[in-house]
C-alpha cells in the first residue's frame, strides 16, 4: 500500500513524509463516485416511496465514509517529532537576603555554582535549583481511581 | 412526496435503478459478498493482521529512527563546541555508537561481581579515552558531560538497531508471532527512547537529571562543610546532624558521573572499623502508574541500582559489621529519570532530609556515627 520515505534527515530539518500509490488514489476516487452515485440512487428510491433505498443508503455512506478516511490518511502529515528542549529555568537565591532571581538555564548552570553579586545586599548568591516545569493533562478521573 | 418537490429541480443525473433486480439479487450479492469476507477472513485473517502490526512496527521504526539521527547529530555538534578538536569528530563518534561490551561468563558464578567491576572499569576508561580523544580542549566537567550524551546516543542507535532487526526478520520471515512480540512491547520502548532522547539534551547542556535526586539530597546536606574526594569520582563530608556525626557521601559533580558508591561506602566503614550506626541510603526509583512523581518511600535494603556491583560491596561489608541499613526512594518515571529534574522532584528533596533527621533521631544515640549516602548520577550538580 502505501510506503514510508527513507530519510536520514533530523526532525527540524526534514519530517520523513509518506507517499501514496496513485492507483490507490485513482481507486479511493473510483470508491468516492460509486458511494455518490448510490447515495443518489438511495435518493431516488426514497422518493419513489421504494423501501429498497436503506440498502443503497447503507452502501453509500459506508462507501463515503471510507474513501474520505482513506483520502483524509494521504492528507495526513507524516512523523511530528519534536527532541527539542523543554523549557528549564534556573534559581539563584541570596543566602543572606533572600533576594531571588529566576531566569532561564544557560549552559554552564548547575546547583550550588556561586553566582553573580546579590543586587541588594552585594552578597555573593548561589544557583539553588534547576527544574523543568511538567504541565501534566487533567486526569480527573484517574486521579479517582 | 410534496417535501422532495424542491429536488426535481437539482437535476440528478440518473443512473441505472438496481432496484429493479428485486430484493432477493440484493440479498444474494450481500450473501455472496458476507461468505467470501469470511473465507477471507478465515485464511488470511492472520496475515492481515499482521501487516496491520508491520505497519505499526515500521511507523514506530521511522520514529525511532529520526529520534536516533538527532541524538547523533546532537552529540557531534556539542564535541564540536566544546572539543574544539582539528579533526572532525564523526568517524569517532560512529564507532563509539557502535561499541559493544561482553558481560562475564556465569557458568560458575563464583567471583563474577569482580570480573564484572574490573570489566566496569575497562569500559569506563576506554569511553573517558574516546572521549577525550575527540574533545581536547574539553575540562572533566564537560568530559563527563560529553561522555553522558555519547551513552544516549548509544542507547538510541542500540534501541533503533534492535527493533529494526525483528522487524526485518518478520517481515522477511513473515511469522506472526516475531511481529507480534515487537508489537507488543513497542508502547514501552518508544517512552523509553524518547526519555534517552530527552536525557542526551539534559546531559548535552549539563542540566540535574530525576536520576541525580539521591545526589541532591547529599549535595544539600554536604553544602557548605569541608569536602575531600574519596572513592572513585566520589567526595564525602562530615556533618553534624542532630548531634550525630554523619558522612554525607555524593558522587563529585557537576560532570555527569554516578561515581562508586559502594566503595565509597566500604572505605567510611572501614575508616571507622565498623563503628556506624546504621547507613542511610538515598536513591531515585521507578514509580508505578497511578502513584505521583516526587512521592518518597522509606524501607530497608541497599538502594543502588545499576549493574549491582556497589550494591554487593556495600551488602557484603555491612553484613560483617553487622549495620543496619536504611533507604528512602523518590518515585519517578521512567521518562524523568533520564530527563532533566522535574519540579516535583526537586521538591521532595526537603521532605527526604526531613525524613532522614526523624530516622536519626528515631534510630541512632546521640555522638553515634551515620553514613548518608546519595546515589544517583550527578550531572549539574555541585557540592
Amino acid at each position: 500500500m502505501s510506503e514510508a520515505t527513507e530519510t536520514t534527515e533530523t526532525s527540524e530539518a526534514k519530517q520523513p513524509t509518506r507517499r501514496f500509490s496513485s492507483f490507490l488514489i485513482a481507486i479511493v476516487f473510483v470508491l468516492l463516485a460509486l458511494s455518490i452515485t448510490a447515495l443518489m440512487q438511495a435518493f431516488d428510491l426514497y422518493r419513489r416511496n421504494d423501501l429498497n433505498y436503506t440498502t443503497f443508503m447503507m452502501i453509500g455512506l459506508i462507501g463515503l465514509a471510507l474513501s474520505t478516511y482513506m483520502l483524509l490518511q494521504t492528507r495526513k502529515k507524516g512523523l511530528q517529532i519534536t527532541l527539542g528542549m523543554q523549557p528549564v529555568t534556573t534559581t539563584i537565591l541570596c543566602q543572606k537576603c533572600g533576594f531571588k532571581n529566576i531566569r532561564e538555564f544557560q549552559r554552564g548552570d548547575y546547583i550550588f555554582k556561586e553566582a553573580e553579586p546579590c543586587p541588594r545586599c552585594n552578597e555573593k548568591m548561589a544557583i539553588t535549583s534547576i527544574i523543568r516545569e511538567v504541565k501534566e493533562k487533567e486526569k480527573v478521573r484517574e486521579e479517582r481511581i | 412526496m410534496s417535501s422532495f418537490g424542491r429536488c426535481d429541480a437539482l437535476m440528478i443525473p440518473q443512473v441505472p435503478n438496481v432496484a429493479q433486480f428485486g430484493g432477493d439479487t440484493i440479498s444474494w450479492i450481500f450473501q455472496i459478498l458476507f461468505t467470501l469476507l469470511f473465507v477471507v477472513f478465515v485464511f488470511y485473517g492472520q496475515r492481515i493482521q499482521m501487516y496491520v502490526m508491520i505497519r505499526e512496527v515500521e511507523n514506530s521504526l521511522l520514529r525511532l529512527r529520526v529520534i536516533r539521527d538527532e541524538g547523533r547529530k546532537t552529540a557531534i555538534s556539542t564535541i564540536k563546541e566544546l572539543g574544539k578538536s582539528k579533526d572532525d569528530p564523526t568517524n569517532r563518534v560512529d564507532q563509539f555508537l557502535e561499541y559493544v561490551a561482553f558481560a562475564p561468563e556465569s557458568m560458575d558464578p563464583a567471583g563474577i561481581v569482580w570480573k564484572l567491576e574490573h570489566l566496569i572499569d575497562v569500559q569506563e576508561a576506554r569511553y573517558k579515552d574516546e572521549v577525550k580523544l575527540m574533545a581536547p580542549e574539553a575540562d572533566e566537567t564537560q568530559l563527563n558531560n560529553l561522555e553522558g550524551t555519547l551513552i544516549s546516543a548509544q542507547v538510541l542507535n542500540v534501541i533503533y538497531k534492535v527493533i529494526r532487526h525483528f522487524y526485518m526478520l518478520g517481515k522477511k520471515t513473515l511469522s506472526l508471532y516475531i511481529i507480534m512480540q515487537i508489537q507488543m512491547i513497542l508502547p514501552l520502548i518508544m517512552r523509553e527512547a524518547e526519555a534517552w532522547a530527552s536525557g542526551l539534551k539534559a546531559f548535552t547542556f549539563g542540566q540535574p537529571i530525576g536520576d541525580g535526586a539521591g545526589a541532591l539530597v547529599a549535595a544539600k546536606l554536604m553544602h557548605g562543610h569541608e569536602i575531600r574526594k574519596i572513592a572513585k569520582d566520589m567526595v564525602a563530608a562530615t556533618v553534624p546532624i542532630e548531634d550525630r556525626t554523619a558522612y554525607v557521601l555524593k558522587a563529585e559533580g557537576p560532570g555527569a558521573t554516578p561515581g562508586k558508591p559502594g566503595e565509597a561506602i566500604k572505605q567510611v566503614i572501614e575508616e571507622n572499623e565498623g563503628k556506624i550506626a546504621t547507613i542511610i541510603i538515598i536513591d531515585a526509583a521507578q514509580k508505578l502508574e497511578g502513584e505521583k512523581p516526587g512521592d518518597v518511600a522509606g524501607g530497608v535494603g541497599v538502594a543502588i541500582g545499576g549493574p549491582g556491583v556497589d550494591q554487593f560491596k556495600v551488602e557484603e561489608t555491612v553484613l560483617k559489621y553487622k549495620i543496619p541499613v536504611n533507604a528512602f526512594i523518590i518515585k519517578e518515571d521512567i521518562g524523568d529519570n533520564v530527563s532533566t529534574m522535574r519540579k516535583e522532584i526537586f521538591d521532595a528533596i526537603d521532605t527526604v532530609i526531613e525524613r532522614i533527621k526523624g530516622l536519626i533521631l528515631e534510630r541512632t544515640k546521640s555522638g553515634d556515627s551515620v553514613i548518608i549516602a546519595g546515589i544517583g548520577n550527578t550531572v549539574g550538580i555541585g557540592q
